[in-house]
């Protein structure tokens, strides 16, 4: 049922003498909510500019529904983009700005009006038609930017960053109301965000960019559980990554210490990253564990307490719902299947630097 | 409250160069000291409506409304090719369009008769071509293409500095929604930039209303303009009051056209304009 509606086929793009885009391929399929996530300047915003053809890739092919689309215009392509800064037409009134699209058709005004109703409901913004643009709230002048845009009822929204200036609160809200969106309309929505958790509440797939390249394509929960590499599992949610050495299948040395894991295949004794979040370490006391360590840090985060326990050659960081006392020395468990083991990856930033002892 | 004081020296500044030569223009206008008495008179605003120097206003209104028109047709292209974020040489095509400005504008009007002139340039070339000698001098093409060429960078630079504020995503958003170049020109670009045009022709036609240094030299003296009757009255004529009545219904003309003007763009767009 699904098939693919979006394909990108070994795609480079440079700017002078920077990389923006260095070798992407990746498909969407049809109604699927897809996130490119990635630190700035990762190429996501590029990738997005070229599905909506504002850039043109250096190489490479971009298909639309099977179709070739490198040399089709933006405005012939039907896909519509909502801009990270709205970019409405000031000189218009929101009525007016969401008709742009039916109206340089020439559709008929009776249904036009019709539909910028019907469109502004969609938005939640019933009975703004003759409103000033400027008069608009940010959250507000988006809800607009996207009603313009749905209008046209394209097959695929392009999103980029859309809820990037919007204060934590509103933006919370209008995740819901995308997601609503999503599911209501049934459109390809392509979204763009450095925000992890955005984007792992959002999406249906996943796609981590960092330096132009793509470093994992997967589900929210495969992305959060399995990350391929230390880039990922730093840049999804808070982790542990730990400078490891596989001993033999199923057994890794971390902190000094022999622990069971479930990976294999990596062969015996060769280097690995390890990945444990930290919700996934149970402290013990000190006789009930291997690995050792002492309470260094406790702060209370709402919900959770995160902890810092300092192990023989590495801090580790524990959220826990039970506060413990600074100074105390504690056992440090991992259940095996909570133990993530992945290659090396020497292409790739080293998150060591971010994530180094505190 | 303390605010206010450091704006003492602009109104003092503005009474001395403003507000008094506005008051004796009323006071000439309105007075009449022939007889060596003052005594007030309408003879000097009767005068104006005399069909002579009716004549002469409406041509000054014509020939300064073709000049503004052709500054906008050929200074809004030029402001639109210099504001495109691709085009490279963009300082270099600023500062050839503001150089001429630096230079004394009686020279660079004066450097028009060495081209126009029977035996300028122009006519020099065209006979090395074996073409027809133009006779380009004393009429009001040369009248008019002197305005172009004096005010023309007062058309391009306002009209630049509104488009490139112009934000990139807005133009794109337009043609996302299906607009192609001729739609996003018409409907964003245009509406847009109003303020700019605007701005452009204010500053374009207020000065080529009231020019008497263009018309003289590249007419020759033989096309008068109001700029040059009111210029008569006080160099030669002596006659101060309808010099000043004359000044003063130029004024009111810059004025009611400005007004228009702003109406219209305010119509066309919500703010803008120079009034």
């Amino acid at each position: 049922m699904s098939k693919k509606i979006i394909e990108l086929k070994s795609i480079y793009k440079k700017y002078g003498d920077i990389i923006a885009i260095d070798g992407v391929s990746l498909y969407i399929k049809e109604g699927e909510f897809l996130t490119l996530l990635g630190p700035s300047g990762c190429g996501k915003t590029t990738t997005l500019r070229i599905i909506g053809g504002f850039e043109q890739p250096d190489t490479g092919d971009v298909f639309f529904d099977g179709i070739r689309i490198n040399d089709v215009p933006a405005y012939k392509r039907a896909l519509n983009t909502v801009f990270q800064k709205y970019a409405l037409f000031t000189h218009m009134n929101v009525g007016e700005n969401i008709a742009f699209g039916p109206t340089i058709r020439k559709e008929d005004p009776a249904k036009i009006q019709q539909e910028v109703k019907q469109y502004l409901k969609v938005v939640n913004m019933e009975g703004f038609e003759d409103r000033d643009v400027s008069t608009l709230s940010g959250g507000q002048q988006q809800r607009v930017a996207i009603a313009r845009a749905l209008i046209n009822k394209p097959k695929v929204l392009l999103l980029d960053e859309p809820l990037g200036a919007l204060d934590l609160k509103l933006r919370k809200d209008m995740q819901d109301e995308l997601k609503t969106m999503h599911k209501e309309l049934g459109i390809t929505f392509v979204y763009v965000t450095h925000d992890q958790e955005e984007a792992l509440t959002l999406s249906d797939t996943v796609v981590v960019m960092n330096k132009g390249k793509i470093l994992q394509i997967g589900t929210p929960v495969d992305i959060y559980n399995e990350p391929k590499n230390a880039f990922v599992a730093y840049f999804i949610g808070e982790s542990n990554i730990i400078k490891s050495t596989m001993v033999r299948d199923c057994l890794v040395r971390i902190d000094g210490v022999d622990f069971e894991c479930v990976d294999t295949g990596f062969g015996n004794d060769v280097p690995v990253d390890v990945v444990v979040r930290p919700e996934d370490i149970v402290l013990v006391s000190p006789d009930k564990a291997k690995l050792k360590g002492k309470v260094t840090l406790v702060t209370f985060k709402g919900v959770h307490y995160e902890i810092w326990v300092e192990g023989p050659s590495f801090e580790w960081k524990v959220h826990s719902t039970v506060p413990q006392m600074i100074g105390d020395e504690l056992g440090i468990t991992v259940d095996p299947y909570n133990i993530h083991v992945m290659h090396k990856d020497p292409a790739q930033m080293n998150p060591y630097e971010v994530n180094a002892k505190l | 409250m303390s605010k206010r004081r450091f704006a003492f020296p602009y109104y003092i500044w503005m009474i001395i160069f403003i507000i008094v030569p506005l008051l004796l223009i009323i006071y000439y206008t309105f007075t009449d000291d022939s007889s060596g008495t003052v005594k007030l008179t309408f003879n000097n605003i009767k005068a104006i409506f005399d069909p002579l120097y009716l004549k002469v206003i409406w041509r000054s209104v014509y020939m300064s409304l073709i000049a503004t028109v052709v500054c906008l047709v050929l200074g809004y292209p030029a402001a639109m090719i210099l504001s495109n974020r691709d085009f490279s040489r963009k300082s270099t095509m600023l500062i050839l369009i503001v150089l001429p400005m630096w230079m004394n504008f009686l020279l660079r009007t004066y450097s028009w008769l060495s081209l126009l002139e029977n035996e300028g340039l122009i006519n020099q070339f065209l006979g090395w071509l074996g073409l027809p000698q133009a006779n380009l001098m004393y009429n009001n093409f040369a009248v008019i293409l002197g305005m172009v060429y004096n005010f023309l960078p007062f058309m391009i630079l306002p009209v630049y500095s509104v488009l490139v504020k112009i934000d990139k995503n807005v133009v794109e958003a337009a043609k996302d929604l299906g607009g192609n170049n001729l739609v996003v020109f018409r409907r964003i670009i245009l509406p847009l930039s109003t303020p700019g045009i605007i701005s452009g022709i204010t500053m374009t036609f207020m000065p080529a209303l009231s020019t008497f240094v263009i018309s003289r030299l590249l007419s020759g003296g033989k096309i008068s303009l109001i700029g040059n009757i009111i210029e008569q009255q006080f160099t030669v004529t002596g006659n101060w009051g309808f010099g000043s009545a004359l000044s003063l219904f130029l004024m009111i003309l810059i004025f009611v056209s400005m007004i228009f003007i702003n109406k219209y763009g305010d119509e066309s767009v919500g703010g803008g304009g120079l009034l």
